[in-house]
């Protein structure tokens, strides 16, 4: 599934489509929202679901080769943070979903494309 | 024939607007070279690690980076207030961040435990009010 894809079956909020949404593929949902652990754990092609929307979340997404970022519970981000998704070309959704209920629509996207 | 590639990066002030952008740097870099992606993700969150220690303690300081064949070597140097007890900043969970910084998703005491974990060489040196200067090497092989 597609970043794309996601964006277009989830309708979910974008507030940032990244140039390669149409070719990056997600491979799983992540959840956490503590950064410190985040930069070592986010796996690469992850859709990461979290509640922190500083920079910094962007900054962590990008190390870790993240396919998107889900701002989860309606977290407040602004302007500097949509800015800096665009100048780094990370797609960020954002929705009042709760995180748990976030990943399980990257979750259960990702399994109706293999057919299970 | 020079096969050394030297980079200095200047970490600034307490705004964390900046950090990531050298180990971003490094990270892009890395990738051009054809480092292999273990290589690149353990410099990338050794380097992003001490880019925000240097931030959260510091107030900032430089980064020198030394690409070669065989290795990468990462020496930061910040003029701030020192580490006061070495032993249990290694240990993770230990954490002397303010409240702010918590806030922000770090300060979790995961820093100088993260860097140790995935460099595979870390050497600390630190003087109270002087600063601390941290030397981390990644094998490329």
């Amino acid at each position: 599934m597609t970043v794309k894809d996601f964006a277009e079956q989830s309708g979910l909020r974008v507030l940032n489509l990244a140039d390669n949404a149409g070719e990056l593929l997600i491979r799983q949902a992540y959840c956490c929202d503590l950064l410190s652990i985040a930069m070592t754990k986010v796996p690469e092609g992850a859709a990461w679901v979290t509640v922190m929307s500083n920079i910094n979340t962007l900054a962590v997404a990008s190390l870790t080769e993240a396919a998107c970022v889900i701002v989860a519970e309606n977290a407040a981000t602004d302007s500097d943070f949509i800015e800096k998704a665009k100048a780094q070309g990370i797609t960020v959704f954002h929705t009042e979903q709760p995180v748990f209920d976030a990943a399980l629509l990257v979750h259960e996207g990702l399994r109706a494309e293999s057919g299970l | 024939m020079n096969d050394t590639i030297k980079l200095t990066y200047t970490v600034t002030t307490e705004d964390f607007t900046r950090a990531g952008e050298a180990s971003g740097d490094v990270k892009r870099k890395l990738k051009k070279m054809g480092s292999s992606p273990e290589v690149v993700r353990k410099v990338a969150i050794a380097m992003y690690e001490g880019e925000i220690n240097m931030v959260i303690h510091a107030n900032g300081g430089t980064i020198d980076v030394e690409i070669t064949p065989e290795e990468i070597l990462m020496v930061l140097q910040d003029s701030g207030p020192g580490i006061a007890d070495i032993d249990k900043a290694m240990q993770a969970g230990y954490s002397t961040a303010p409240d702010r910084v918590r806030a922000l998703g770090f300060g979790a005491g995961m820093g100088l435990p993260n860097m140790k974990q995935y460099s595979d060489e870390m050497k600390v040196e630190t003087e109270l009010g002087v600063g601390t200067k941290v030397t981390m090497k990644v094998f490329q092989t």
